[in-house]
């Protein structure tokens, strides 16, 4: 027979469950203890109001760039909350909500936002990577930790995040493809936002679905509503399962938005419309999230209140305390900190130009006393 | 002591770093059944398994990116890249994370890797077989790029890559990997990284020079000695970066005369950096120009006329009695 039909393994679902209205496929509700659920909510909540002020921090001048998260809560913060301290989580830029969860202060962020290396210190248990600028790169050192996971014979795993636009990046394809040859714990998350800065997701592939590329590397893949907190949260359970178990890699699609702008050096209205912004602003996912909760009897009005009201509260704390922090650190007294770490150990020509900084500034000061 | 090629002396640095601590991985294309397609992991596959020499993929940035996840979670991978040509296709992993992530995380993590790759011309390979081009790492901050000369300092270079806290790149003179034999002690071995060393002591000119370049230079000197009756002081850099200017810098105010040797391309190698320290630390003490014998700013051509553009004794020699010549 020369030409036959190869039956290719694999098939891709959607999952949703909670629609955009709020209401709830009763028959896909993951079981979750209440204060879980309401962790969830005040987090989500956490990374609405910490983006806004953050985002009158940066027009007023007190941080520089950052990429806002608004819309993406759910997509990201459902599939972080499925993991274990043991576990890691590789994050790109815009998974603010998942880095909080695992432990990330709102001052660090702030402190890294306003320009300070200070704000990248991290605790040495977080087993979580550094947020990673150069789009989809940080796809493949996921592969490695899963593998380091496997050699170790841990039941751990590695979650990595990345947008629509890294998935047209070679690193995806490298990164994806090894995990599935190594059969290793590893999620990887597509936080498909639609946008890629201007290029829309129409132009990244003409894949129907990016989930569709696990079949391709021969593992499992799903498409799921990533405005809705508890099928990103189920569909990364599942996941965690198959990977724990031996069933190596998952590659989960979060169909979600990105309401704001790329980043805050970013205008959208350059190439997309207010009704297409509008019509998702409709499938907020906090919303959704709200009405569920308010539906189980788990959340009043009085409370989303309370709720925004602490966040707020915390979020102005840690804004005194970054600033604080700054004034602190002083300029331009620590700006030999910018040697630190280069190395593990300091090798002579590079404690030479670092003499050579601190005579200048302390040339630079006297001249300023003198005058 | 067992006289041995670069080669064996390479494989028994991973041999033994690999008994020795099972957070040792290589990976690679071709590391494991094949050993290499220059052998150089040969029977390592047989003796420690797939979990420990670990084919992989067609993927080079796939190879590094994995390496620099095994090392953020406490292995110390040794990836092998086939040919140095297709680093390339990786650098994007070494720049943007491999050398700063100490930094980028203020010390949280660290990427204690090493990969290595054959480099250079002079084995009549292919296209993008046989180029030179550790100056794009050593410009890297946060990078430690070593190249050694002999199959003695390559094993010891190696074992102290693969201990080392930070990311490490070892080129390897692939016109070395079976040049000539060197006794190799079976007993542990280590060189610092970041130190020259003198090759060969001189009082009238210092030749500088690393990896292949070795040999012709040495040669070099040797001619210079019994024709000219000139004694060059030869250093033998062995990492280019952290580049070690001591010894160069000390020799050079003992010589005054110096020449720098490099087979990578001129503008802009290795040779413009020593030659910017020497003009530092020793400008007063130079009685004449410094030259260069260096590769050309081109591509390397195909083999038959590679013996045109890889520095050799000859050249060196010229040059060296050109700098000596009196005005």
């Amino acid at each position: 027979m020369p030409r036959e039909k190869i039956e290719i393994p694999g098939q891709i679902d959607h999952l949703s469950i909670l629609d955009k209205d709020g209401n709830l496929d009763k028959d896909l509700e993951p079981a979750l203890p209440d204060d879980f659920l309401l962790k969830l909510y005040r987090t989500m909540v956490l990374g609405r109001e910490f983006d806004a002020r953050q985002l009158s921090l940066q027009r007023q001048g007190r941080i520089g760039t950052f990429p806002p998260i608004t819309g993406q809560e759910a997509a990201h913060l459902g599939p972080a909350a499925v993991l274990r301290d043991s576990d890691w989580l590789v994050p790109s830029f815009r998974e603010t909500v998942a880095e909080l969860w695992r432990g990330r202060t709102i001052e660090s962020i702030l402190l890294a936002n306003a320009g300070y290396n200070e704000g990248a210190e991290m605790k040495p248990d977080m087993n979580m990577m550094p947020i990673s600028v150069p789009v989809g790169s940080q796809v493949i050192h996921a592969v490695g930790i899963g593998w380091a996971m496997k050699y170790r014979e841990t039941d751990d795993l590695a979650m990595v995040f990345f947008g629509d636009g890294a998935t047209s990046e070679g690193d995806f394809h490298e990164g994806i493809n090894m995990a599935g040859v190594y059969d290793a714990p590893v999620i990887f998350v597509c936080q498909n936002n639609h946008w890629a800065i201007s290029i829309p997701r129409s132009k990244q592939t003409r894949s129907k679905t990016i989930a569709q590329k696990a079949i391709a590397y021969g593992i499992a893949g799903i498409q799921v509503d990533g405005n809705d907190i508890l099928a990103t949260y189920a569909a990364a359970r599942e996941a965690a399962e198959r990977a724990r178990s031996g069933g190596g890699p998952t590659l989960i699609e979060c169909v979600t938005y990105r309401l704001r702008m790329h980043t805050t050096a970013d205008d959208p209205k350059r190439y997309r419309t207010d009704e297409e912004v509008q019509g998702w602003e409709k499938q907020d996912p906090l919303l959704r999230y709200q009405k569920y909760l308010k539906a189980k009897g788990l959340l009043s009005d009085e409370e989303i209140v309370s709720i925004s009201d602490a966040v707020k509260a915390d979020i102005a704390d840690a804004v005194k305390r970054a600033e604080e922090r700054i004034k602190e650190i002083g300029d331009p007294g620590d700006a030999m900190s910018m040697f630190n770490h280069a190395y593990a150990e300091m090798h002579p020509y590079l404690q030479e130009q670092k003499d050579q900084l601190a005579a200048e500034l302390t040339e630079t000061v006297k001249e300023g006393d003198n005058g | 002591m067992a006289k041995m090629t670069m080669v064996q002396a390479i494989n028994l640095a991973l041999r033994q770093e690999m008994e020795k601590d099972d957070r040792v991985i290589v990976l690679g294309e071709d590391v494991g059944k094949d050993g290499g397609v220059f052998r150089v992991t040969d029977q390592l596959f047989e003796q420690f398994g797939e979990n420990r020499v670990v084919d992989t993929p067609l993927a080079e940035a796939g190879i590094v990116g994995m390496s620099i996840g095994m090392a953020v979670y406490g292995l110390r991978p040794v990836c092998e890249i086939q040919f140095s040509g297709f680093a390339y296709q990786n650098f994007h992993q070494i720049e943007n994370h491999a050398s700063r992530l100490r930094w980028r995380t203020q010390g949280a993590l660290s990427v204690p890797m090493v990969l290595r790759a054959p480099y250079g011309g002079g084995v009549r390979a292919l296209e993008h077989h046989s180029e030179s081009r550790e100056a794009f790492w050593a410009h890297m901050p946060g990078l430690k790029m070593v190249i050694p000369s002999s199959p003695r300092n390559a094993r010891a270079l190696l074992v102290s890559a693969i201990r080392d806290p930070d990311p490490v790149i070892f080129y390897e003179p692939k016109a070395l990997y079976r040049a000539f034999r060197e006794e190799v002690p079976e007993k542990e071995e280590t060189m610092p990284l970041g130190k020259s060393r003198i090759a060969r002591e001189g009082e009238d000119l210092t030749l500088v020079a690393y990896g292949a370049m070795m040999r012709p230079t040495l040669e070099a000197a040797e001619r210079l000695s019994e024709e000219d009756g000139l004694e060059a002081e030869v250093i033998d850099l062995l990492t280019i970066a952290p580049l070690d200017d001591e010894l160069f810098v000390q020799s050079a105010k003992k010589t005054g005369h110096i020449l720098v040797v490099h087979e990578a391309p001129r503008s802009f190698g290795p040779g413009g950096e020593i030659i910017a320290r020497l003009v530092e630390k020793a400008f007063y003490y130079l009685e004449a120009p410094i030259h260069r014998v260096t590769g050309y700013d081109v591509i390397i051509p195909l083999f038959s006329r590679e013996k045109h553009y890889i520095p050799h004794a000859d050249r060196i020699v010229r040059e060296a009695r050109k700098m000596m010549a009196p005005v």
